[in-house]
Order: structure tokens, then C-alpha cells, then sequence
């Protein structure tokens, strides 16, 4: 069973639809209790850094999640997901991320003539070729991103995929049990539901 | 690269696509989630739908359709036409929608547009904008207006200073019609699209006037439209989505394909 967290942030029926799909039994949750019963974690989320944190705090999901994640409970983390994970983000006035991976959220740069949001499809660079996650996954594959901020992650040999906003950025992570990424895999047609497919059948 | 998009648009009445869809193959060519499962195969980078019921109690169903086409695609959808509050885009949203998209709500009460990005988000909130020439005395485009209900109210407000208020005020992306070009298929407003692209920094849906894939190639070219918006010319199959992106990319656009 796959717990899908869901702490107020955002659309997850897609997520979720994208995984019973493949036929996986799929429980979407705000009680840190179902997270001992689940075999992998989903952490979507779309929207603002701040609420996000508060609404996980609300929960009670914070330390459960980062038991669970120490305890090598397989995670994905999606958009805004992801970014939860690193310990700080430009984004946040009054909080910190879980800080199970190190590094922090910035922002585009204005200067750098980019519109923001970045949305749309744009492509992974895979500098890190055996991440199961992307198993099967061809490189320079379209995805789909909407997000203004993006990871940089201290470690840079977490870093599976870059993708070029004017500048490279780290699109997929994965450390051990954390992979994170910053597109929609969700809505990412074919190459979307293959990377899931792909989280499905990790062990 | 970011790719540019190719987005159709789907009106809707009563929870039937109207307007023109003439699938063949189709086992009903107004049924919404049908039409947009055929989209989804074809490749399409994104879709728009627009509600255009006018009653009330016909809008309450607009949300179990959005959550019916939810379940059945996996690519960004945008669901605009009659939002009125920050209800209407918490419901919407809810139901499944990735973005929705306001015009004369915005207008009339420019508020919601901070109030909505402030709650959900920018990357989910796009102001669209109808604008329609004025010409001075020489007949030359002097500005453009932006129009509300549907293109049946004028206002006073100037196309290109709207577009930046709604930028400044939080939108996460411009859905930009020139009223002049719509249903002509003669092409896209490439001045009206460069100006307002010109003027903010998020990302515009360039739309009105497709007709041939040249059109989508100039408006790629001539401004700084990161996608466009079609209606006739794939519902008819004129051309097909595949069709048009493969011209783009042997043009050197950069397209999903």
C-alpha cells in the first residue's frame, strides 16, 4: 500500500488515480499512524513552502515522517514535495524544511530575463544513469513542471536529472530511499506514468 | 529546452462540448472526457475548457465533469468561463482542475486575482484577457480594449496596462485573445501578442486566428508566446496536433514530440 500524504496542499486525486492505475492499493492520509502500515510515502503538494510546513505541523506528520524516512521507508516527493524535504527555501518567511536532504529552495532569477512560473514541458538531462526511478526513462525526456523556486542540493551526487531554466537545475534527486522530483510525473502522459510505474515497483 | 505548447480548447455547454467537433471515430464527439481522451493521445501539451453555460444550477455540474475529465487524462488542464469568487476556484481546483482561468471576474473585482494566488498558488491562477483593436485616425492600432462577458461588454481598461496589473497582482499566466483575429483563421495578432509579452514577465497563451500551421510557427517567431490556443482547426482535423508540432520542429521550434 502506498499512503499518499495529504496535509491541505493541492490537488492529489491525480496522483493518486496515476497509481491505482497500475493497480496498487493507494490510501490518502493526514494520520501519521497509517504511514507504519504504508510500503512507500508520496509527498505531493502544490502552493506555498510556509503553508505547506504548517499544514504538515498541524498533522503531526513532521517527525513521523522523518522517523519513517530514517527507518528507510521509500519516499517520493513531488513539486512542492520535494522541496519539503531540503533543510531551507528562499520561499519560507517563518519555517524550515524536514532537512532530510541537505541543501535549500531558491527562486528564478529575475534578472535572468526567465518568466516565472516556470510552466510547461521541458526536458531532464540525466547526469546520474542508474536511478531505478527512471528506469527505461530516455534521456532529454519531456516533462511537465509549474513551480517559481527550484533544489539545490549541497550534495550534487544526489543530483539523477538537470533541466535547463536558464540555468541547470536539479530536477530529480535521489539519495538511498529519497527520490524526489520537480515535475508533475503525474501529469506527464507516457513518460509520466512510467516514471511512477518505476516508484511502484522499487523495493 | 522548455517547449512550446500546443494547447486545444474545448467550449462547453450544458456538460457537452459544442462548437464544432466533428471526430470522426469518435464514439460521441461531445462528450467532453471522450474528446479529451483523444487529445491525450494525440499529444497535446495541454488542455483548455470553457464553460460557456449560463445558467446556475447548469454550473453546479460543471464540477463533477471536471472531475470526470480529472480521472481520465494525465496532462495539465485548465478550466475556465463564469468563476465568479474564490469558491468557484477552490471547487474547481478540488474537482481536479490544474489551473483555472478568470476574466471578467478579475476585472470587476481585481482582488480575487492576489486573493486566489495567495491561497492556491500562482502557477494555478491565469487571467484571460479579450482585446480588441482601436484604431487612430490614420487606421493604425492605436491600443487595444479589453472586453468582459464573453466579448459582449466593453471596458476602459487598456490590454497591455491590464496585463501588467494582473501580473503584478499575482496571475500565473495570461490566456490572450485578440477579438479581432477570432474566427477568421487568418493568424494569430502578432502585435497585440508581442506587445502584451513584451510588457510581462509570466507566460502568455497566445489565441485567436489559427488556421494553418504557418500561424503557430509566426506567433512562435514574431513574440514571446510560450503557447498557443487552438479551437476549429483541430476539432475539424484539419490538422492534427502531431501534424502541427512536427511542422514547428522542422522550423527549429522547439515542440514535445
Amino acid at each position: 500500500m502506498i499512503c499518499i500524504i495529504d496535509y491541505g496542499m493541492g490537488n492529489i486525486h491525480s496522483v493518486k488515480k496515476a497509481l491505482e492505475s497500475f493497480g496498487v492499493k493507494t490510501l490518502v492520509t493526514s494520520n501519521p499512524q497509517d504511514l507504519e502500515k504504508a510500503d512507500k510515502i508520496i509527498l505531493p503538494g502544490v502552493g506555498a513552502f510556509d503553508d505547506a510546513i504548517l499544514g504538515l505541523k498541524k498533522k503531526d506528520l513532521i517527525s513521523n515522517l522523518i522517523k519513517h524516512i530514517e527507518n528507510k521507508k521509500t519516499i517520493l516527493g513531488i513539486c512542492l514535495g520535494m522541496q519539503l524535504l531540503f533543510e531551507e527555501s528562499q520561499e519560507a518567511k517563518d519555517s524550515r524544511g524536514l532537512g532530510i536532504l541537505k541543501g535549500r529552495i531558491k527562486k528564478f532569477d529575475n534578472n535572468l530575463s526567465l518568466k516565472i512560473p516556470h510552466i510547461g514541458w521541458n526536458q531532464i538531462k540525466m547526469v546520474l544513469k542508474d536511478c531505478p526511478l527512471l528506469k527505461d526513462i530516455p534521456d532529454n525526456s519531456y516533462v511537465y513542471f509549474c513551480h517559481s523556486y527550484y533544489p539545490e542540493p549541497e550534495d550534487k551526487n544526489i543530483i539523477v536529472t538537470y533541466t535547463d531554466y536558464g540555468l541547470d537545475f536539479a530536477s530529480v534527486v535521489w539519495k538511498d530511499n529519497i527520490y524526489g522530483v520537480q515535475f508533475h510525473p503525474e501529469k506527464s502522459q507516457a513518460i509520466g506514468l512510467k516514471i511512477i510505474k518505476n516508484f511502484i515497483s522499487l523495493c | 529546452m522548455l517547449a512550446k505548447r500546443i494547447i486545444p480548447c474545448l467550449d462547453i455547454k450544458d456538460n457537452r462540448v459544442v462548437k464544432g467537433v466533428r471526430f470522426v471515430g469518435l464514439k460521441d464527439a461531445g462528450d467532453p472526457v471522450e474528446v479529451a481522451k483523444l487529445y491525450e493521445q494525440e499529444e497535446a501539451d495541454e488542455l483548455v475548457f470553457l464553460d460557456i453555460t449560463a445558467s446556475f444550477q447548469q454550473r453546479k455540474t460543471l464540477v463533477e465533469l471536471v472531475e470526470k475529465i480529472a480521472k481520465n487524462i494525465y496532462m495539465p488542464f485548465t478550466v475556465g468561463g463564469g468563476i465568479k469568487d474564490i469558491n468557484d476556484i477552490r471547487d474547481l481546483l478540488n474537482a481536479g482542475a490544474d489551473k483555472v482561468s478568470i476574466n471578467t471576474a478579475a476585472v470587476k473585482y481585481p482582488d480575487l486575482v492576489n486573493e486566489s494566488a495567495r491561497r492556491f498558488g500562482s502557477q494555478c491562477i491565469v487571467v484571460a484577457i479579450d482585446a480588441k483593436s482601436i484604431m487612430d485616425r490614420g487606421l493604425r492600432v492605436e491600443r487595444w480594449q479589453v472586453y468582459i462577458n464573453g466579448g459582449r461588454t466593453s471596458t476602459d481598461l487598456d490590454a497591455v496596462e491590464w496585463a501588467k496589473e494582473v501580473a503584478w497582482r499575482g496571475a500565473g499566466e495570461i490566456l490572450l485573445t485578440s477579438m479581432d483575429q477570432d474566427g477568421t483563421k487568418d493568424g494569430y495578432d502578432l502585435d497585440l501578442t508581442r506587445a502584451i509579452t513584451e510588457a510581462v514577465n509570466i507566460p502568455v497563451v497566445a489565441s485567436g486566428g489559427a488556421g494553418r500551421p504557418e500561424h503557430f510557427y509566426e506567433v512562435f517567431v514574431n513574440t514571446g508566446a510560450d503557447a498557443a490556443l487552438a479551437a476549429s482547426i483541430f476539432h475539424y482535423q484539419q490538422y492534427t496536433i502531431r501534424e502541427i508540432k512536427q511542422y514547428l520542429k522542422e522550423k527549429g521550434i522547439a515542440v514535445r514530440i
